[in-house]
């Protein structure tokens, strides 16, 4: 599926009817969407045939998205049962049969035990007005995504650098990996994440940190 | 609910030490859907999967069929059984019923295929 007609479906996904503030909840853009769903199947092969789960779903625009770039099965987890009922519905329209939705507080899911059954994690976590999302690139891919954002008229920013490439032994690691570093220097650096501001994220924050594989794909493009 | 699912998911009640396998009742809206067959994914998957808890749940459903206690050995080039897993895996889906913490008791809906995790402030 061509990265355009992807966006088109996106496109008539439904959103949040009436956004909750305290949840934090903000549609992701079909646009950004798309390009980031498209980038993590093209240039990681992480979506086709792979157990993904998408945290703080929403609507589910991420999961139906990778389910259509056949993904084994997405599994939705959001907190909010109206969210939810809309990503069923959306799931129903589009007669998508590769997704799953369980209703949660991450907060108390075992990070790591999810960690070791999911092949990829999807999270649009929206911290700013504008819309933004986090996204892990390795270092050597990072110039062929520069390429894809200029020509996607999306503003990239690289808010932290990997200290080290991971070799694939690191997968399961216990110990802190480089992407928990990435993640605090991400909160570190850009002090807009205020914890009474953005209780939601920092709670998903917190549930990354737990995590300790590196197949962990935040997508992070800021769109102007 | 797809069984894939329900494979993952633990109870967090406090205190609660074994929490899993959650077992399924009252399944009163049980659907078999189709979905596409992929027997890499399926492959992958069955590595990941509690075995027994996966059978155990298919069995509560009724739609256990022939699925074996133990898996087959090489299972990869065995597309029958691939099928078999593939069908409860992905597509028997609980769309009314609850989950019930094994230890503790405490029941979570599963509403319009959607289990719902979550616990009231003194149970986390």
């Amino acid at each position: 599926m061509k990265l355009k007609e992807l966006e088109s479906w996106l496109q008539q996904v439904d959103a949040f009817e009436e956004p909750k503030i305290l949840l934090e909840q903000y549609p992701t853009s079909p646009h950004i969407s798309a390009c980031m769903l498209y980038t993590i199947q093209n240039t990681f092969n992480d979506i086709e045939g792979k157990l993904v789960a998408d945290l703080g779903c929403g609507c589910g625009v991420l999961s139906i998205g990778a389910a259509m770039l056949a993904a084994g099965l997405c599994v939705g987890f959001d907190i909010d049962n109206d969210a939810l009922d809309i990503f069923r519905r959306n799931a129903e329209e589009f007669e998508i049969s590769n997704v799953d939705l369980v209703q949660c507080d991450l907060a108390s899911l075992e990070a790591e035990a999810y960690a070791k059954k999911f092949d990829t994690f999807l999270w649009a976590a929206i911290t700013m007005a504008k819309t933004a999302v986090y996204s892990l690139h390795k270092t050597t891919t990072r110039e062929h995504i520069q390429k894809k954002a200029n020509d996607w008229g999306v503003k990239m920013e690289v808010i932290a650098e990997l200290r080290y490439d991971l070799p694939a032994s690191y997968k399961f690691h216990k110990k802190k990996s480089p992407l928990l570093n990435l993640i605090k220097g991400s909160v570190e650096r850009k002090p807009f994440l205020d914890e009474k501001k953005h209780p939601a994220v920092i709670k998903l924050q917190l549930f990354f940190e737990k995590l300790v594989s590196w197949k962990i794909v935040i997508p992070k493009v800021v769109l102007e | 609910m797809k069984l894939l699912t329900h494979n993952m998911l633990t109870s967090h009640v406090k205190g609660v030490t074994k929490g899993y396998p959650l077992l399924i009742k009252q399944a009163t809206e049980v659907k078999v859907n189709e979905v596409d067959f992929n027997p890499q994914f399926v492959t992958r998957m069955i590595p990941k999967l509690e075995w027994s808890a996966l059978v155990h749940a298919a069995e509560e459903l009724g739609q256990r069929q022939d699925l074996p206690d133990e898996l087959v050995p090489e299972y990869e080039n065995n597309e029958e059984f691939l099928k078999k897993v593939h069908r409860v895996l992905l597509e028997v889906e609980v769309i009314e019923g609850c989950l019930r913490c094994p230890e503790s008791g405490r029941e979570f809906p599963i509403s319009r295929g959607i289990p719902n995790m979550l616990l009231n402030e003194d149970e986390v």
